[in-house]
């Protein structure tokens, strides 16, 4: 595809999530209390998107990951949150 | 347009999901064990969940002419404790001969912990002796590439394994390339908010080629889209891929794959 049939085919579906983004932002700062580790890994994120490099979506995933190797030594629980609790 | 399904949770769906896959072209759906959404108390109720895989869901779904298979294992959520994972283990070879059994699957991590890598490789063994193709579930979100990691080492390890026997499922941007760089299949699971779009998968097949690549739906009692796999078919032709790329990608690989089980036959369309 060229870039203008990729702007044509997705462009207003990347503008709304934009927006989207731009409201979530918007909500959880006036939402009283404080944010914890998964706006820092958020707002991390944020940051690689206007780095101008390739590969956005690997460095967003990599910024939101744990980047330990070794094994824990039992489960918390079973869910994931989507960002890493040592993101600082 | 026709295509297989490789990894749907249809004990948790309704009769009505069965007709709109058939509708759309589905050719035959595989089930991998997975957790309920709760801890099973003892081995007894997973004795039961592989005879509902094994003998009730291929008759739920052979009354709409689809063929169903299954994968059998316990999955890594309930990995952590191993006294009972060995108990299951125990009981999966007496349905290992069952005609719609593929493998060992969804084995693999959730959380990462060291008994959940005890059971992962005692699945690993279970299916080297036996000779088992192998489905692995990778973990969620922020544990995926620290257990994509961890389960690439503990199956490049045993020598018994091979990769293009394998397939590693729920791949990201950040985790295919080392799956496909050690020679494993790699499997891409549609969802509406975590793993990935349609749009993602299909960015993944133009950078990375289609060559060991499956799109499945997993679709289970979470949220979750049982015509995932025929909706990015749809995303394919939007984006000009011609329509024996979108076969490839959604019927001859995941067929290419899943033949080297010899109980695996479809019937030609």
């Amino acid at each position: 595809m060229t870039r203008q049939q990729v702007l044509d085919l997705y462009f207003m579906e990347a503008r709304a999530r934009l927006i989207d983004l731009g409201a979530f932002l918007d909500r959880v700062e006036r939402a009283s209390g404080e944010e914890d580790f998964r706006m820092r890994a958020f707002r991390k994120a944020l940051a690689e998107l206007s780095r101008g490099e390739r590969d956005h979506a690997r460095r967003v995933l990599l910024v939101l990951s744990d980047p330990t190797t070794d094994p824990i030594d039992k489960a918390p629980g079973k869910g994931a949150v989507g960002a890493w609790p040592g993101t600082t | 347009m026709r295509y297989i399904e490789p990894h749907g949770h249809m004990v948790s769906r309704v009769t009505d999901d069965y007709v709109d896959m058939v509708t759309a072209g589905c050719q035959c759906v595989c089930e991998p064990a997975f957790w309920a959404g709760f801890d099973r108390s003892s081995a007894d109720g997973f004795h039961d969940y592989f005879c509902q895989l094994t003998e009730h869901e291929p008759r739920r779904a052979a009354k709409f002419g689809l063929p169903h298979y299954c994968w059998l294992c316990i999955n890594p959520k309930e990995s952590e404790d191993v006294r009972l994972a060995e108990e299951v283990i125990g009981i999966i070879p007496k349905f290992l001969d069952r005609p719609n059994v593929l493998g060992i699957g969804e084995i693999g991590l959730n959380k990462n912990s060291k008994n959940e890598l005890k059971v992962l490789e005692m699945h690993v063994d279970l299916a080297a002796r036996t000779a088992q193709l192998i489905l692995v579930h990778t973990p969620h979100l922020e544990d995926k590439l620290k257990g994509t990691r961890l389960i690439l080492d503990v199956l490049k390890n045993d020598r018994r394994i091979q990769p293009e026997r394998c397939i590693i499922d729920h791949v990201e941007e950040h985790t295919v390339q080392m799956v496909l760089d050690a020679g494993f299949w790699a499997g891409m699971t549609l969802y509406p908010e975590s793993k990935c779009t349609a749009a993602r998968a299909i960015d993944i097949i133009e950078q990375y080629g289609s060559e060991r690549l499956w799109m499945n739906s997993a679709c289970d009692w979470g949220v979750s889209v049982p015509l995932a796999v025929p909706y990015a078919a749809l995303e394919m032709r939007r984006r000009g891929h011609s329509a024996d790329a979108i076969d490839r990608m959604i019927y001859q690989n995941p067929l290419r794959f899943l033949s080297q089980c010899p109980k695996f036959k479809l019937a030609r369309t």
